[in-house]
């Protein structure tokens, strides 16, 4: 193991030694996403490089509840964000998903309301109902947007809701009030706390900032993992070079006359690629939440999305390596490859704006899947919205793995 | 004396190519052993081949009793090996190549540093250890390159041309360098065209041509094998009709294996003295201006020469 981390410590140390590489793996997305950013005028935080995402609502509630939630996406405020679609039934609606006419179905069943606020007469709250959230699975980004506004909604409400209750106790022990109004008073407060926000739209978007779904929609927060993952392709590519370099240059015989296993020595080679390319992601992310003041998201949940967008990356790095001759045949392909992933898997535009077929395909890159999370998690998403991004670029990695390793053994690149 | 080395009718075909012809030779350890042979002869593939970097065609070699067939990673640990091509990271310095290539043979911590320091002491390159290699001269390349392979204190060397393309200075460094390893009791496998150095270096010698072992064994035993002939070389200007004047020679009385270069014809004699006066002779008939005459005796040059007819540079 030491020996694979001795060559892993060594392909790094040469990866960040290229000054012409650094500027392809740092400088580059930088000046990129800041020239895009200046271009687009994103450094206005109002601006979003997700727009008009088509929702679809169904108010079965059709009380104060229900109704406050279909406010709220049709508010002014979030009018350039969101374009929601009043439907009847259920049915229509996840239709309406199915064939990728919205982005996310909202449901709101019958007796929602009643199952939050206390009827008050009696006291009492009806049985638990749920929220149905109908979202388009090529349109994760979208999808995730509408659960955060939804979150931040219900989250006033149950602040509402806990306010009303404790205000009511706090007045009964102080024999305020008899036990007999509790209903009828913690209703009012409920409501005031809670859906009353409806009634100052301003404060109902206050909120979504503060719970960060607003706030790190900046296009910025899009463009710069678009431009990170489009040079990690670069990364991969010049890491998978360097096997064919040394052969070429008599580092890799000498590799091979000592006490090493070809394994060992590609184990090797292959972790010094990826840990390049998680250092240059992470540079790269902490410089633009710096220089942009960008709100990545969950640092824990950023740091998965690294491991496993560059893990991915690799594995097509790999690929090129296994099918290549010459290290400039690797740099060729590599650099078709990065901009063709990058046009592909939406590092320049939002490939959830592009026709069905389109965003099927783009999820052969690792940078869709990248950008997905990435926009999720700025977006205010969490560890479970990107946990299907996160595996679908694990399993994409692991296949490229062992297709690479199959045809590098079966070309005998370690074989002089 | 044991062998350490221990070849046995070693094949290697590259598809139809034969680059190494059943060769069978040993080395006994603590011995300078010379593959002499000219460019292609097949000397670097029988270094891979020992050094387990190529699979062999057919036979074996024994390594301090370990298969290159079957004990690859007990051969590795055994051997060092210095490659005619510079194996360095042009990006590291001297004392990171050194680092790197060491933890690759096992050294760690202090033992590692220790050798690191032993290793540049030994090259010379001490005060310029945190220098980027790319920064380095030629020679000083060579000398970490030679460094490399002796980190790990190899038991046996193996040697590939590690002169070729350097400047005489670095040149008499290298060979001094070899002798002090081999002072030192290890064993080397060094492999050269230069029958001054295989002489100057050598045990015993290999003479090896187009993958074929045609002569081994010491000097004295090899210059016995071409008898009592001499080599008379003579040292011409522009020749005026040179394959006329060649073409005579070759059928003077006690001229053999008459061999020209620009500026050289070399003819193996038994006696030289006796050919001298018929040779003079005949550049005076054919008006050919002889700047030197050289009266030399048997060496590895006029073996080679007697064994294959050709010259170890052609």
């Amino acid at each position: 193991m030491n020996k694979i981390l001795g060559i892993g410590w060594k392909e790094v140390k040469l990866a960040f030694r290229d000054r012409a590489g650094l500027i392809l793996m740092l400088l580059a997305p930088m000046l990129l996403t800041l020239g895009l950013g200046l271009v687009t005028g994103s450094f206005n935080r109002s601006s979003s490089p997700v727009s008009g995402i088509p929702v679809v609502l169904v108010n079965l509630d059709r009380a104060q509840i229900g109704n406050a939630i279909v406010d709220t996406f049709a508010s002014a405020e979030l009018k350039d964000l969101m374009d929601p679609m009043l439907v009847s039934d259920a049915a229509s609606a996840r239709k309406m998903v199915d064939d990728d006419k919205a982005a996310a179905a909202l449901i709101i069943p019958v007796g929602f309301t009643d199952s939050i606020i206390p009827n008050t007469s009696t006291g009492a709250t009806g049985p638990l109902e749920q929220i149905e959230l109908y979202a388009n699975p090529t349109r994760t980004t979208s999808a995730s947007v509408v659960k955060t506004i939804l979150e931040g909604f219900l989250g006033q409400v149950e602040v509402g809701r806990i306010s009303a209750e404790t205000s009511v106790a706090a007045l009964i022990d102080q024999g305020l009030i008899q036990p007999g109004d509790a209903a009828q008073l913690g209703a009012q407060i409920g409501m005031q706390q809670g859906v009353g926000l409806t009634a100052n739209p301003a404060i109902a978007l206050e909120q979504s900032t503060t719970s960060g779904s607003a706030a790190g929609f900046n296009a910025l927060a899009y463009m710069a993992p678009g431009m990170a993952l489009m040079f990690l392709m670069y990364t991969v590519s010049y890491g998978g070079r360097s096997i064919l370099y040394e052969k070429q240059h008599g580092t890799l015989p000498r590799l091979m006359v000592a006490p090493l296993t070809t394994s060992q020595i590609l184990g090797g080679k292959i972790l010094g690629v990826y840990l390049t390319g998680v250092i240059q992601m992470l540079i790269l992310i902490g410089a633009s939440a710096v220089l942009f003041d960008l709100n990545w998201g969950n640092p824990l949940s950023i740091l998965l999305v690294v491991l496993s967008a560059v893990f991915a990356a690799v594995g097509w790095g790999s690929l090129i390596v296994a099918f290549a001759k010459t290290p400039s045949q690797v740099a060729n392909i590599g650099s078709a490859m990065m901009l063709t992933f990058g046009i592909l898997g939406g590092s320049f535009f939002s490939v959830e704006s592009m026709p069905g077929w389109y965003t099927i395909l783009s999820r052969i890159t690792p940078n869709a899947w990248g950008i997905s999370s990435f926009s999720t998690l700025a977006a205010g998403g969490t560890l479970l919205d990107i946990l299907p991004a996160v595996f679908a670029l694990l399993a994409m990695g692991g296949v490229l793995f062992i297709i690479s390793v199959v045809v590098i053994r079966r070309r005998g690149l370690f074989q002089e | 004396m044991n062998s350490i080395l221990e070849v046995h009718e070693l094949v290697k075909k590259y598809g139809a190519t034969v680059a190494v012809n059943g060769i069978s030779f040993d080395i006994k350890e603590g011995e300078i052993f010379s593959l002499l042979g000219p460019n292609g002869a097949g000397k670097t593939t029988t270094i891979s081949v020992l050094s387990t970097l190529l699979a062999p065609t057919a036979g074996d070699a024994m390594i301090g009793g370990f298969s290159i067939r079957k004990d690859q990673l007990a051969i590795r640990r055994m051997i060092g090996v210095i490659p005619q091509e510079l194996a360095l990271y042009d990006d590291l310095s001297a004392r990171e190549n050194l680092y790197f290539w060491g933890s690759m043979y096992d050294l760690r911590g202090k033992q590692l540093k220790t050798r690191v320091d032993e290793i540049l002491e030994q090259i010379g390159l001490t005060d310029k250890a945190n220098q980027k290699i790319k920064s380095y001269s030629g020679g000083m390349k060579r000398r970490v390159n030679i460094g490399v392979g002796l980190l790990h204190r190899p038991r046996l060397i193996f040697m590939d041309e590690p002169t070729v393309g350097i400047d005489a200075q670095s040149r008499r460094a290298i060979l001094d360098s070899v002798k002090s390893l081999n002072a030192q009791g290890m064993t080397v496998l060094y492999t050269t065209h230069y029958m001054e150095e295989a002489q100057e270096l050598s045990d015993r010698v290999g003479i090896i041509d187009h993958g074929d072992l045609i002569a081994l064994g010491t000097q004295s035993e090899l210059t016995m094998q071409v008898g009592e002939r001499e080599t008379l070389v003579l040292h011409v200007g522009e020749l005026d009709a040179p394959e006329e004047f060649v073409e005579r020679l070759k059928i003077l009385p006690g001229a053999e294996h008459v061999q020209r270069t620009d500026h050289e014809i070399s003819i193996n004699t038994p006696k030289a003295d006796e050919l001298l006066s018929p040779v003079v002779a005949l550049s005076n008939e054919l008006n050919i201006k002889l700047k030197s005459v050289d009266m030399q005796a048997p060496d590895l040059e006029t073996v080679f020469l007697h064994l294959t007819g050709r010259a170890l540079r052609d």
